[in-house]
């Protein structure tokens, strides 16, 4: 089946296996922010007291002068990055999503975002996917908050090598820049050749030779992104073809490629870790729904608080799964005929 | 005045806690070990003690209400409030699991005996003052305990409901503070000093105790020289020891957000037998608590 991959995209060639590799995307960050420091002495670090946890330790290790403790402060973290960044600095801020941006929202809204200052922050163990430590820490409304805020990117990125690439890009974007990661492995989905642009979306697959069009896109970020391979993959032994769109920039969002795909596809799903409201599904709609509107389903966590419980029977309970997926394509697969 | 007969009986309670906090973040696989056992000494003077409760009536109006601040010690929370009847023991087992009213960080809701949620660190102190305030205004005799950890007082949350408490003399709230030195990064030291800590609270308008937490005696005492105190918050600074009672884990940092038997760590048996060891110690520590500190 990988003949239907994009080639272009260079995915790691094992991304239907069993046995294909699993990493946290929270460890590309911690490699990619080693590399940022290497390549630009400007960039610091600041923790929240869970320096190990968001991978900031090594940066902490190669650069101890460039890394900043903070405490448990995470307002007092994303304020005195905003200080930092003032005078010239490029401030790395990590923190669980759920304590920042969660906790520290209207200082990163006004001193970060209205001022207009590159300062990254960085949110770890976003999503239900957290698990065991319950809903006070499972972050599911992170991307609505960020995403609503002028001057902020976006980016949640697919696998450990993107968190990496997109790391050391968002060293250079020059903007307020939010990165999503997750706590839990997942499968590595792509190379080192896979390209990597901030606000370029990226077709994974297409179920369909090019020429022809496919029957429906799915759009995903982060965590979702190989579960909608999947997806896919299952849908083409139905002999319906999918296009699969990872979208690891939910801000600015490439309307190009989305707008392609409502048009050639002529049917959307997107699928993400987070609350149906205000994600990345609400983002794609949002573009959609006024340029070409097609009929669209949004996977995603409807309207609830997460729960403990094991990584896997959470994304269960809350229709994070393949079986979803496949059955929402099936959905607006029938809303197109109609 | 309590007898020395209680305070044993006391004693050896807050030991079960322990053996039960040790039995389910195996069973979980995952959570607190060091806060938890460090504490357990002033869970069960509260709970057994010092608190005007009922775990047949959990919601009866008269109640004091506790607010634990830093949600992550709960099961030290879970286990004191099964002991003292407010659920089943055997429920502790399905802490952290799919389903379970005992979630990661507590959640008010389903359980019984639990003020709020919380998890976030920095934010009960507030809701404390809260219902002190509310329950000043409406003349209500029942008295509210916050308990804190100490690397909550690197959140700037808390010292706004420390000037908050301090302006309005809020003289029916008691914060306990497990004064442990450890949090997730290192010592409390070295991460954000703490230090003065009481005297940045006696600046603040509040009267300090400090004892040793870790001793149930001096922890029923210090609650009940609380309520004398007429015109300010008083806050109990409790020196405690992270991973008390069990040897390898005591004043580890390392402890903090790990149970046993999922990790090796320097100074502690292999990982297969560290629940085992940490059972065997309590077992033998039964009775002889008090005889420690004399
Ligand atoms: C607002 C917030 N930021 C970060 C965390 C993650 N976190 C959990 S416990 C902890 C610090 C632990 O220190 P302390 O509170 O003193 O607890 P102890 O280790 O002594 O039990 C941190 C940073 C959190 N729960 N809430
Ligand atoms: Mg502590």
């Amino acid at each position: 089946m990988s003949d239907m991959l994009n080639q272009n995209a260079h995915l790691n060639p094992k991304v239907f296996d069993e046995d294909v590799e699993q990493v946290p995307s929270r460890n590309g960050f911690g490699e990619g922010l080693v590399l940022a420091g290497d390549e630009n002495p400007n960039v610091v670090g600041l923790c929240a007291d869970l320096t190990g946890s968001t991978k900031m330790q090594a940066f902490a290790d190669k650069f101890p002068d460039r890394f900043i403790q903070i405490g448990v402060a995470e307002q007092n973290l994303v304020t005195i990055a905003s200080g930092m960044a003032a005078v010239g600095k490029i401030p790395f801020t990590s923190s669980y999503a759920m304590f920042s941006p969660g906790r520290s929202w209207e200082q990163i809204r006004t001193t970060i975002c209205y001022n207009d200052r590159s300062v990254k922050i960085i949110g770890s163990h976003a999503g239900i996917s957290v698990g065991p430590d319950g809903a006070t820490h499972q972050a599911i409304e992170d991307i609505a908050i960020t995403r609503v805020l002028p001057n902020m990117v976006v980016i949640a990125p697919a696998d450990s090598i993107e968190a990496r690439k997109a790391t050391v890009a968002m060293a250079k974007n020059g903007k307020p820049t939010y990165m999503r990661l997750s706590r839990e492995k997942v499968p590595v989905i792509t190379t080192e050749s896979t390209p990597f642009e901030i606000g370029q979306a990226l077709v994974l697959y297409t179920g369909s030779d090019p020429e022809k069009k496919d029957d429906a896109a799915i759009i995903a970020c982060g965590t979702m992104v190989h579960r909608a391979l999947l997806a896919a993959k299952a849908l083409k032994e139905h002999k319906i073809s999918v296009r699969v769109i990872n979208c690891h920039t939910i801000k600015p969002l490439d309307k190009k490629t989305i707008l392609q795909a409502a048009e050639e596809c002529g049917a959307i799903v997107t699928v993400e870790e987070h609350q149906i409201y205000g994600g990345l599904g609400s983002a794609i709609a949002e573009v959609v729904s006024q340029n070409f509107p097609v009929p669209m389903k949004i996977i995603g966590v409807e309207d609830h608080f997460g729960e403990s419980g094991e990584p896997n029977e959470l994304l269960e309970k809350f229709g994070l799964t393949v079986d979803t997926i496949v059955k929402a394509v099936t959905q607006v697969l029938r809303m197109k005929e109609k | 005045m309590i007898s020395d007969h209680d305070i044993k009986q006391l004693e050896l309670k807050a030991n079960d806690i322990r053996k039960d906090i040790i039995e389910m973040l195996v069973a979980a696989g995952s959570g607190h070990s060091a806060g938890p056992l460090g504490m357990a000494d002033v869970f069960t003077a509260l709970y057994f003690n010092i608190l005007n409760i009922d775990p047949d009536k959990p919601e009866m109006d008269e109640r004091d209400r506790l607010v634990l601040s830093n949600g992550h010690i709960c099961p030290v929370l879970y286990a004191t409030l099964a002991r003292r009847g407010y659920f089943p023991v055997s429920e502790l087992k399905t802490l952290r699991k799919f389903g379970t009213r005992l979630q990661g960080h507590p959640h008010r809701g389903t359980l019984p005996g639990l003020e709020t949620t919380s998890g976030p660190l920095g934010s009960g102190l507030s809701q404390a003052c809260g219902m002190a305030y509310a329950g000043r205004m409406d003349g209500k005799k029942w008295w509210v305990y916050c308990l804190t950890s100490d690397a909550e007082h690197d959140a700037g949350n808390l010292w706004e409901a420390v000037l908050f408490a301090g302006k309005y003399k809020l003289n029916n709230l008691t914060v306990i503070i497990d004064r442990n030195n450890i949090q997730i990064d290192g010592f409390t030291e070295n991460i954000m000093p703490l230090e003065p800590l009481k005297d940045k609270y006696e600046a603040f308008g509040w009267h300090v105790i400090e004892i040793d937490g870790n001793n149930v005696q001096a922890v029923i005492d210090a609650c009940n020289a609380a309520k004398g105190i007429e015109n300010r918050p008083v806050v109990i600074i409790a020196h405690t020891i992270p991973g008390k009672g069990v040897d390898f884990m005591e004043n580890r940092f390392e402890w903090h957000g790990i149970p046993p038997n999922i990790q090796d760590v320097g100074g502690a048996p292999d990982k297969l037998h560290q629940a085992q060891e940490a059972l065997k110690e309590l077992r033998t520590l039964g009775g002889k608590i008090r005889s420690e500190h004399e």
